[in-house]
């Protein structure tokens, strides 16, 4: 075992002009005994040979300090920049107490370099190194984390960026990492017990007497209300974990701290947005500032022009924004609006624009309950894509699920609500125990729709119907197949799983024929929006674009709706796929994927 | 700064457009290396039409991808049949169950995969909530009630503890009783409990069988339904709900009911046959943090029919107001 020397962190590619000289400003922080003040940003490391050390830290966010884990020293890790087509040696050392891991996510590696223990590898023992070795085959933005206990909540994660090795098609001048994250000084396992005892804890925007009563436009109708809380469902639950817990960090800096990124006027400026958080889905936006999104999740996609995307735990948008001589605000508002992460892209060190104010909290609707979109709450009128759905009769379309023996009930009228079964056991083919409170009655596909809270914010926000991959799709077979995948829980008990079963079960995997190609429909029978991730593959978003659908490595499934997910199963191994949601996957919203035959196996 | 991002920067100038110039084989690289993006810009002529302006258009076009729900609407028409749902192929069991064990060893990894389950799910938790900390005053005579429940374990299966102690301030402990129950959910919302009740106080000494439902039901109400088997052979039933109403985010009223019933008369306790006693009370709370709620209240309590009697008998009034103050906490 050799320890590693912390990498040079010069060339900041975060740019961090702001955080220069913090540690003098704070010596308190250099007291004897500390176990060190990790630095903020990513300093870079690249080439075929990579040391990265994880060792436990103090993390300092807005004068206080509290238990980190870095890698390399800092929050988020260093950089990882690779090349297409070289190999890459990453010899990670531990030097916690407690045993780490790095996945690397979105990299097409070979089974047992993903980097998850218990499924691709025995985990990385405390005081030990383990070598990871593995030819970079695709270019894009990425990035890596933990896949070890909580580790992820307390700072473990960092960007990774691939650059193609021919002439990237997308042309810019300057290029910004921008990492979203949450940090909080709760211990991670306080958070999850404290959801446990009371499923919306940390919720302290729930619906109030006082907010009704007052001149507040009620966005609820009566028998939404009503219907909601027979459900005992809580129409403001959008996030598990809110500001009540959390400071929201761009690239290791709360909104105080500031992070400034700097650019010359005119230029074409790349961002490579990462959403780091361990429970956090945010909206980001520039405002006053278009972007053109040129690509996710590593994959380029048709430029499309927009204001505000969403974006889950785990994706990654890059976008080009041609700044003039003024400061812009990075704005990545929680999905709750209960707080947001701040930064500044500025002509000049020092310059800062004014942090718009928060948005008013976003109330769940019937649709976002799997009641089709039928409800009198009806978002659609404003979706992006131009179509009128709101003049269109959806209450016919019939469920996703198609074995005729699920046929659905005869459809309701849509203030008929209160008759529709709610939790209808014959919908799907797992017993509905204590841990799912409810089965979609009528699913329907939302990728035309911009995400919960979004759809009338009065500007151009992308929806996944917006994505084209700039590439033809390699694989032209249709699905031989397809699995209905239910993402299940309850709310309540904040307990979280897929068919109703939580990995501690120790389920039955997920079981692909290697090179099979399957459509993996993604059916959300809860009230929250999972990002769902698969290891090892890309998915074909079934977006309605032909062969140009776009590639992603993780998903929003939004509430009460469905994703098609088509899948060229040619990854040999076991891999894991859960909802990138850290407490969910914790409460055992995960399962087991397994390809075969393995190399070298006969087919 | 500004010569921080030297190394990453790359220019759209000539030599891009050169190279992209050099790839005009197909029109698919074509259209990969000329986006409309740099077309619009100059950098690169593309060979195809441009891809319709953004946002794009719903898909209208023949595919395979076309839900029910866009094809209900004419937005498209389903080329092929959507795949049926069907099992795995053969092949997809063939090989060793677990991919890594061949790489890392199969000891190694069964250790790991162990912990790996454990922690995914059924991770166990625990609350001691102490619901009510209230001095309770009638008609200047003043008393103490402390009722709390405390849990340990999974998402299914828990450990469950509950105790109501009431006393007055001179004359002692007039009551009081501990459950310890096994919690078993039974669906999303209700949890079955059984195990053993103590009974403490003047004349009250027993022990006794429960077996209750307690969980939330519909319209938010915690509600709790229990029924006890005493060692004597005493049959007695409880039933609780309460409610949050929530006025602003940090105060909250609370109602709460509660109807004893007993299936005998038991002189020993004062309880006659049917429903014994009932309360129905309210309490305004303040959250100064969030587990920790000072409130006042107040609740009208009464006896019925034979319970109401032997009160009587003892020079007791049958029901009354009492006035709350107390404290709601929780770790
Ligand atoms: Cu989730």
């Amino acid at each position: 075992m050799r320890d590693t020397m912390p990498l040079s962190r010069r060339g900041f590619v975060t740019g961090g002009a702001a955080i220069l000289g913090l540690a003098g400003a704070f010596p308190a922080w250099a007291r004897t005994g500390s176990q060190g003040l990790a630095a903020k940003g990513s300093g870079l490391v690249t080439g075929p040979n990579i040391d990265l050390s994880i060792a436990a830290a103090e993390l300092a966010v807005n004068r206080r300090s509290g238990h980190a884990v870095t890698i390399n020293g800092s929050i988020p890790g260093p950089l990882i920049r690779l090349k297409e087509g070289q190999e890459v040696r990453l010899r990670v050392s531990n030097h916690l107490h407690e045993d780490t891991s790095i996945h690397w996510h979105g990299l097409i590696v070979p089974f047992e370099m993903d980097g998850v223990p218990g499924v691709s590898f025995p985990g990385i023992k405390p005081h030990s190194t383990f070598e990871y070795r593995f030819p970079i085959r695709q270019s894009g933005t990425y990035w890596y984390h933990s896949h070890s206990g909580l580790q992820e909540q307390v700072g473990h994660y960092g960007p990774l960026i691939i650059d193609p090795e021919g002439a990237d098609p997308v042309a810019y001048d300057r290029e910004h990492v921008i990492v979203l994250s949450d940090w909080s000084f709760l211990h991670p396992h306080t958070i999850f017990t404290r959801l446990k005892q009371e499923g919306g804890f940390f919720n302290r925007q729930k619906l109030t007497l006082a907010d009704r009563l007052g001149d507040k436009t009620d966005p609820m109708t009566p028998a939404e209300r009503d219907m909601f809380a027979r459900m005992r469902m809580d129409p403001t639950d959008i996030s598990d974990v809110t500001e009540a817990a959390y400071t929201f960090l761009i690239n290791g800096h709360s909104a105080d701290e500031n992070w400034t990124g700097l650019f010359t006027p005119g230029e074409r400026v790349r961002l490579r947005i990462i959403n780091a958080a361990a429970q956090t889905t945010f909206n980001f936006r520039i405002p006053g500032l278009p972007m053109t999104v040129v690509a996710t999740d590593g994959n380029n996609v048709r430029p499309v022009e927009i204001d505000e995307f969403q974006i889950g735990n785990a994706e990654t948008y890059d976008v080009i924004v041609r700044p003039g001589d003024q400061p812009c605000a990075l704005v990545a508002e929680a999905i709750d609006r209960s707080g947001m992460g701040v930064a500044t892209l500025a002509p000049r060190a020092g310059m800062r624009a004014a942090a718009p104010r928060l948005r008013e909290r976003p109330t769940l609707g019937m649709k976002d309950m799997g009641m089709g979109n039928s409800s009198a709450h009806d978002h659609m009128a404003t979706k992006t894509d131009g179509i009128d759905h709101a003049a269109m009769d959806h209450t016919a379309a019939p469920p996703p699920s198609h074995q005729p023996m699920r046929a659905p009930p005869p459809m309701q009228p849509a203030e008929d609500h209160g008759s529709m079964n709610m939790r209808d056991a014959s919908r799907v083919d797992f017993p509905l125990g204590a841990g799912v409170d409810m089965i979609a009655p009528m699913p329907v596909d939302r990728t035309g729709d911009p995400g919960v809270g979004l759809e009338d914010v009065g500007h151009r926000v992308l929806t996944y119907k917006d994505l084209v991959s700039l590439e033809p799709r390699s694989d032209t077979r249709l699905p031989g197949r397809m699995i209905e995948i239910h993402l299940t829980g309850n709310m309540e008990r904040f307990m979280w799983s897929l068919d109703g079963e939580q990995l501690s079960e120790n389920p039955e995997p997920y079981r692909f024929a290697r090179n099979e190609r399957v459509r993996m429909r993604l059916i959300n029978d809860t009230m929250m929006t999972h990002p769902m991730h698969l290891h090892g593959h890309f998915w074909e978003l079934v977006n309605g674009h032909g062969d140009r659908q776009p590639l992603k490595h993780t998903v929003r499934v939004l509430p009460g709706g469905y994703v098609d997910l088509d899948l060229t199963a040619d990854a040999p191994g076991d891999w894991a796929f859960h909802c990138h949601l850290l407490y969910h996957m914790h409460a055992g919203m995960m399962r087991i994927v397994k390809v075969r035959p393995l190399e070298g196996e006969p087919a | 700064m500004k010569i921080l991002f030297s190394l990453l920067v790359l220019l759209a100038g000539s030599p891009a457009a050169a190279q992209h110039a050099g790839h005009q084989s197909s029109p698919e690289e074509t259209m990969a290396s000329c986006p409309p993006e740099h077309a619009a810009m100059g950098h690169c002529t593309p060979a195809l039409p441009e891809p319709p302006p953004q946002p794009a258009a719903p898909a209208r076009q023949p595919t395979e991808s076309c839900p029910p729900e866009h094809a209900a609407m004419g937005h498209c028409t389903p080329k092929e049949t959507e795949p049926s749902t069907a099992s795995p192929p053969a092949v997809a069991l063939s090989g060793p169950e677990n991919a890594a064990d061949a790489v890392y060893g199969a000891g190694a990894m069964a250790s790991a995969r162990k912990a790996m389950l454990r922690e995914h799910g059924d991770v166990p938790a625990h609350k001691l909530l102490i619901d009510r900390a209230e001095i309770r005053s009638r008609q200047g005579e003043d008393s103490y009630l402390v009722d709390t429940q405390a849990w340990y374990g999974g998402d299914i299966d828990k450990l469950w503890l509950k105790s109501e102690i009431e006393g007055g301030f001179n004359g002692g402990l007039d009551s009081a009783e501990v459950q310890a129950l096994w919690s078993h959910a039974i669906g999303p919302w209700f949890d079955l409990q059984a195990g053993v009740r103590q009974d403490a106080g003047p004349g009250r000494d027993r022990t006794h069988f429960a077996l209750g439902v307690q969980g939330l039901a519909p319209y938010w109400w915690e509600t709790d339904a229990a029924l006890f088997v005493s060692t004597k052979g005493e049959v007695t039933a409880r039933l609780e709900a309460e409610h949050d109403a929530r006025i602003t985010q940090k105060l909250i009223l609370q109602p709460r009911a509660e109807v004893g019933f007993s299936f005998q008369d038991t002189p020993e306790l004062m309880a006659g046959a049917g429903i014994t006693d009932a309360s129905l009370g309210a309490r305004l709370r303040y959250q100064i943090a969030s587990t920790f709620s000072p409130y006042l209240g107040v609740e009208y309590e009464r006896a019925f029919a034979g319970t109401a009697r032997y009160r009587r008998l003892e020079g007791e009034r049958a029901g009354g107001w009492n006035f709350l103050v107390g404290l709601r906490t929780w770790f």
